[in-house]
């Protein structure tokens, strides 16, 4: 039990999760900040046309706005640690079952994306890498570069006017929650999930085929061919397999990106996701929520660094074993 | 006797000249910069002439790119929107570029508490999604043109600083860097002469993407109405002001997106090809290339 | 007499309008080892690759024939043009192949047995379990200790010298016919280069394979051909069995190569007067470096303790192989590197602890020459602009017509035409980029030079040539040496005083002359061992 606790990737691993704990922080500090450098007064313009004397400062009280703002940090810093995260200036909702309420549906939308965009670009990556100056890499090349030059929204906004408004194939906005129906959180999920995909998936296959490359022209790869082993072993055994750990990585910062980004996706087609809540918020200058929000998000990116990290470990024996 | 090592080197704007896709590139950022310097002079109809009796009209001779629900010319709001888009993007990645490459270059030379200190800053910056943090700084600032720049610049920064950091640690230790110290030459005169011109390569290939990235922010935030305000055309709002009418004037959402990706387009490939010209490696296989054919 | 297992004729490599290989024909005779020869750019590399059917270059275009004898089972199999099929079937399973760069030649993600396997299964038809026996054996005919661990580690794990075991062990595992060795022992240490050369001598003895060697050291040639072929810009110079080329050198391609190597037991530099003041003292030098690794940090001692000194016009020889600290000594004398302990002083002027004013001049006084002449200029500026540098920095010439007059007079000093000024570095040879380098170290007048590894990356004429030019300018301008090099023949060529390094201590520090007359220490007497000798092996043994 000992060697596991004490062995090199336990120390790697630690060593990461004591710095993302160390940046997580970092980022409450500046979510903190943030919010307490707006000009004008929030709980005003919170309330808005709701004001009275009396509801100003039972909500100043309530949000403990009238405390020194180092008390209030660190009194926000516990809560948070405990899970809680204020409540709404809107509806006096508690953020974090707020916030809890809408993850699904933007991990959902996350997670197909990001299959989607695996399955466009490692095919894509690769092939066209191993084609190099041929037809078909210049076709992907081409492809690729569309793809990452397209607003997401624009994409979106074009796929609901194609599929859904004209063809009536498929809705055209709402979400259906996995468990409670299948088949119809199906057929919700593929404009805003496409919509994702593809433009990940453009992003993706430039990265990959770069990646490919580079390995392709390592000194290891003219080993295995000076081995006469078949084409395909050398491909897969040698190449690609070398190529894992960039795919590993972009895979990674694609992951947190599209969490971050589908923002807009989130509200061309009416997702209930945190993305929209955002969105909303800011428009309500509701500060809570934005606050919860943003932390929520920042911690899921570092997660999946911390996530991508392992995984390296595992694939790497040069990590694994110092 | 020994051979001389291949001493022709073919010069860069020579090899960028040979590629016929980046001509084509800067061909069209030409036109672009063009558009957005003379648009005010240079449109047809103001872009806010409404003209509700010509509403929703298809594209015709008049009215190029057709016109919107307040029968107001696409075309002329096309072009003044790009101006904007142009504008936001050029001083924000300015803004990114001055302060970025500062902080990184100093963090990557100088090494030591410094660099950890900025990088740990510039890697919390980092854990923010694109998107929020702006959204974040608009919260604060209220939407507008100046808090998109502000936010644009911002958001950028760090991948700024990180590139020009990881250059000016690969620069740092080549022995010609490390000769220089041996001289006792001063650390300005090494900055200035021997670090900044070394990594000036990938920092243009980024300033190139950048821009390229730079006018989709602006468009995504225009459409969520926390970036250029109306009564100014922008393409992202004029996008979002399309969607009830896709299906009726398909021009509405056509134009203003096309507009979009052919900007964003030529600078992602103007981009690519200064990377395969300035990228030593990548250069070594293109001549290569060039002297086989 | 049995025919030549690979018959190479007329064989030309073009890319583009250059032909790289201009018509080269050889013969590879069985259980002999052919060695090519020859400087950078004589395509040696290029003529064996497409020989093999092995070349990847874009665009090339192969003619010639290159012809594998045929078996008992099967005809003679044409090289040049074979389909795919026919050149995988050879590729591993009739030649093998080991190459320079151990560092990036072997698969970082498998294990050492995999990657021997992996061949023996396609060639071979074998199990995984017949392999992997296979695989044990192969790894304990290279000599390698504890073999059932070292089939199970990753080449992380190992050694250079190790994983150029494994390349063997790998090139070797389907016994093939013929072996190709592509400078495999260049970037290894001279102990380790005459350790891996004994190895396939003893391979090709058990296994009957032929070899072709390629390298651009004649010293290793001569320890491992039966013929020799010398390449220069894409032609076959000459060739001849190896006594011949050695003794009786035909071509004056060949007799400058012969006659430029360095050797032990040539003569040194001439001497020094007997009352030249002691220049630099150095006491007690100890450095240390904390190095992190990702999973936690460490210290390494890279000089421990070492003191020693150097007289004005003479030349210490600090040598040492990979990891020895020498560099790190170059390091702490021009302030790149901060020491841990010791003291030195330059002509009584404090070297370790000087700071401000007093260490700018000590700047001016020690100059150090780097190994890379493709590294050591800045690509973005002109010659002249960087020989300038030490004349700004320190103020020696006042004005831009000065400092040009001064660079011009520094150029003519290297042996390079005032033009080279204005000219950018990739428009010079690796030769005249040291030159500049040397002129740029000049620049300032100082009273020593340290040239770290300086010649390693030169061609054997160029080294010679630049070598030369260093007797020169110590000889006029009264300089002081502290030259830095892995190279005990170079050493030898060059020094006065020999410091010899290992693991960071002093092992020997003794005149030049007493010390290649009579090392005293075991590890100087095995570095002197492993030296290839200036005649070759054949003609020792009675070949």
């Amino acid at each position: 039990m000992t060697r596991v606790v004490t062995s090199p990737v336990m120390r790697f691993l630690a060593r990461r999760v004591l710095y993302s704990l160390i940046v997580m922080l970092g980022v409450l500090v500046v979510v903190f900040a943030l919010v307490h450098l707006v000009p004008g007064d929030p709980v005003r313009i919170a309330l808005g046309t709701r004001y009275t004397p009396e509801a100003y400062e039972a909500l100043r009280a309530a949000s403990g706005l009238d405390r020194p703002l180092y008390e209030q940090f660190f009194s926000y810093a516990g809560s948070a640690l405990t899970g809680d995260l204020g409540v709404s200036f809107r509806n006096g909702d508690p953020v974090t079952v707020t916030l809890l309420e809408r993850l699904p549906a933007t991990v959902s939308l996350g997670v197909v994306g990001i299959i989607i965009a695996l399955l466009i670009a490692l095919p894509a990556g690769v092939w066209s890498a191993l084609h190099e100056g041929r037809l078909s890499d210049a076709i992907v090349r081409v492809t690729s570069q569309f793809g990452v030059s397209i607003p997401d929204f624009w994409m979106g906004i074009l796929l609901i006017a194609f599929f859904a408004t004209t063809l009536h194939w498929l809705p055209t906005s709402g979400y259906r929650p996995l468990f409670d129906d299948p088949a119809g959180w199906l057929r919700h999920i593929i404009l805003p999930g496409l919509t994702v995909g593809l433009v990940a998936g453009a992003i993706m296959t430039r990265y990959i085929r770069s990646a490919v490359l580079d390995v392709a022209a390592m000194g290891y790869v003219r080993t295995a061919r000076s081995k006469g082993l078949p084409p395909r072993v050398v491909t897969m055994r040698h190449t690609v397999r070398n190529a894992a750990i960039p795919v590993l990585t972009i895979t990674g910062i694609q992951l947190a990106t599209i969490l971050s980004g589908v923002i807009v996706v989130e509200v061309v087609f009416a997702w209930p996701g945190l993305g929209r809540l955002v969105y909303n918020a800011v428009a309500a200058r509701d500060y809570p929520i934005i606050q919860g929000a943003v932390l929520l998000i920042a911690a899921l990116f570092l997660l999946i660094n911390l996530v991508v990290d392992l995984l390296y470990a595992v694939v790497d024996p040069r990590i694994r074993l110092s | 006797m020994t051979t001389q090592e291949q001493s022709s080197r073919v010069s860069s704007l020579r090899l960028l000249a040979g590629n016929p896709v980046t001509v084509g590139s800067a061909i069209v950022l030409a036109v672009v910069l063009v558009v957005a310097v003379t648009a005010q002079w240079i449109v047809p109809f103001g872009t806010n002439d409404v003209d509700v009796p010509n509403a929703l009209r298809p594209p015709s001779g008049e009215h190029w790119f057709g016109t919107d629900e307040l029968g107001r010319d696409v075309f002329s709001r096309v072009l003044v929107a790009v101006q904007a888009s142009m504008r936001v993007a050029v001083v924000s990645v300015a803004f990114a570029v001055v302060v970025g490459v500062t902080i990184g270059v100093i963090a990557g030379y100088r090494g030591g508490w410094l660099d950890t200190v900025v990088m740990r800053m510039v890697d919390v910056m980092f854990a923010f999604p694109v998107l929020l943090l702006a959204l974040a700084v608009v919260a604060i600032l209220g939407p507008g043109v100046t808090t998109t720049i502000l936010a644009i610049g911002i958001v950028y920064t760090p991948i700024f600083a990180r590139v020009a950091r990881a250059s000016t640690l690969s620069v740092r230790v080549e022995p010609f860097v490390q000769a220089s110290r041996t001289m006792g030459t001063g650390h300005l005169f090494t900055l200035g002469r021997h670090i900044l011109p070394n990594i000036a390569g990938p920092l243009i290939v980024q300033t190139s993407l950048s821009l390229a990235f730079a006018i989709l922010s602006e468009a995504a935030l225009s459409f969520l109405g926390l970036g250029i305000q109306p009564p100014q055309p922008s393409l992202g709002r004029m996008i979002f002001d399309s969607q009830g009418f896709v299906t009726l004037a398909w021009w509405m959402a056509v134009f203003p997106g096309a507009a979009i990706v052919v900007t964003v387009l030529a600078f992602n490939l103007l981009g690519d090809g200064l990377r395969d010209v300035l990228d030593p490696k990548q250069r070594t296989m293109i001549e290569a290339r060039r002297r086989s054919g | 007499m049995a025919d030549p297992v690979l018959s190479v004729r007329d064989l030309r490599v073009r890319i583009g309008r250059r032909e790289i290989v201009r018509g080269v024909s050889f013969d590879v005779e069985r259980d002999a080892t052919l060695g090519i020869v020859g400087e950078s750019g004589s395509g040696k590399s290029m003529t064996v690759l497409a020989a093999t059917g092995l070349l990847d270059a874009p665009g090339a275009v192969v003619t010639g024939t290159s012809t594998l004898a045929g078996t008992s089972d099967s005809a003679p199999t044409q090289l040049v043009g074979a389909s795919p099929r026919t050149l995988r079937d050879v590729h591993g399973g009739r030649i093998g192949f080991v190459f320079q760069d151990p560092g990036t030649s072997l698969n970082p993600l498998l294990t050492v047995e995999r990657q021997i396997t992996e061949s023996l299964e396609a060639h071979r038809n074998m199990t995984r379990r017949q392999a992997t026996e296979r695989a044990l054996e192969l790894i304990e005919a290279v000599g390698l200790p504890d073999p059932q661990t070292r089939l199970n580690s990753y080449p992380h794990q190992l050694s250079g010298g190790q994983r150029q075991r494994v390349m063997i062990a790998i090139a070797l595992a389907c016994d093939p016919e013929l072996l190709i060795a592509d400078e495999p022992t260049t970037a290894l240490d001279v102990t380790t280069q005459a350790q891996i050369i004994e190895l396939v001598r003893e391979l090709q003895r058990d296994f009957g394979t032929a070899v072709v060697w390629i390298s651009h050291d004649l010293g290793v040639i001569g320890q491992v051909a039966d013929d020799v072929t010398v390449l220069q810009d894409g032609q076959a110079v000459e060739q001849a069995p190896i006594l011949d080329v050695f003794d009786r050198p035909q071509q004056p391609y060949t007799r400058e190569l012969l006659e430029s190597r360095p050797l032990v037991g040539d003569k040194g530099p001439p001497p020094v007067e007997s009352d030249a003041p002691v220049l630099l003292r150095v006491d007690g030098l100890d450095v240390r470096f904390a190095v992190s690794t990702p999973v936690g940090r460490s210290t390494v001692h890279a000089v421990k303790d070492l003191t020693f000194q150097i007289r004005r016009g003479s030349t210490l020889g600090l040598v040492g192989e990979s990891g020895s600290g020498k560099s790190t000594v170059a390091g702490a004398l021009t302030g790149l590197v901060e020491p841990d302990a010791g003291s030195a002083s330059l002509d009584g002027s404090d070297v370790f602890g000087a700071r401000g004013a007093a260490a700018k001049a000590l700047r001016r006084r020690i100059s150090l020459v780097f190994q890379d002449p493709y590294s050591s200029l800045n690509p973005r500026m002109r010659v002249g602009a960087a020989i300038e540098e030490p004349l700004r920095v320190h103020r020696l010439a006042k004005g831009k017509q000065a400092r040009r007059k001064r660079v011009a007079e520094l150029l003519e000093l290297v042996g390079l035409p005032g033009a080279f000024a204005s000219r950018y570095p990739h428009e010079l040879s690796g030769g005249q980029r040291q030159r500049v380098s040397i002129a740029r170290a000049l620049a300032g007048e100082p009273d020593l030079l340290i040239l770290d590894e300086s010649t390693a990356s030169l061609d054997v004429s160029v080294q010679a040539r630049v070598l030369d030019l260093l007797a020169d300018l110590q000889r006029e301008l009264h300089l002081a040496y502290l030259f830095i090099a892995h190279d005990l023949a170079v050493i030898q060529r060059v020094s006065h005083d020999v410091l010899v390094m290992r693991d960071g201590a002093a092992v020997e520090y003794r005149p030049a002359a007493e010390l290649f007359d009579s090392p005293e220490q075991d590890y100087t007497r095995e570095l002197l061992a492993a030296v290839p000798p200036s005649r070759p092996r054949a003609a020792v043994s009675g070949d």
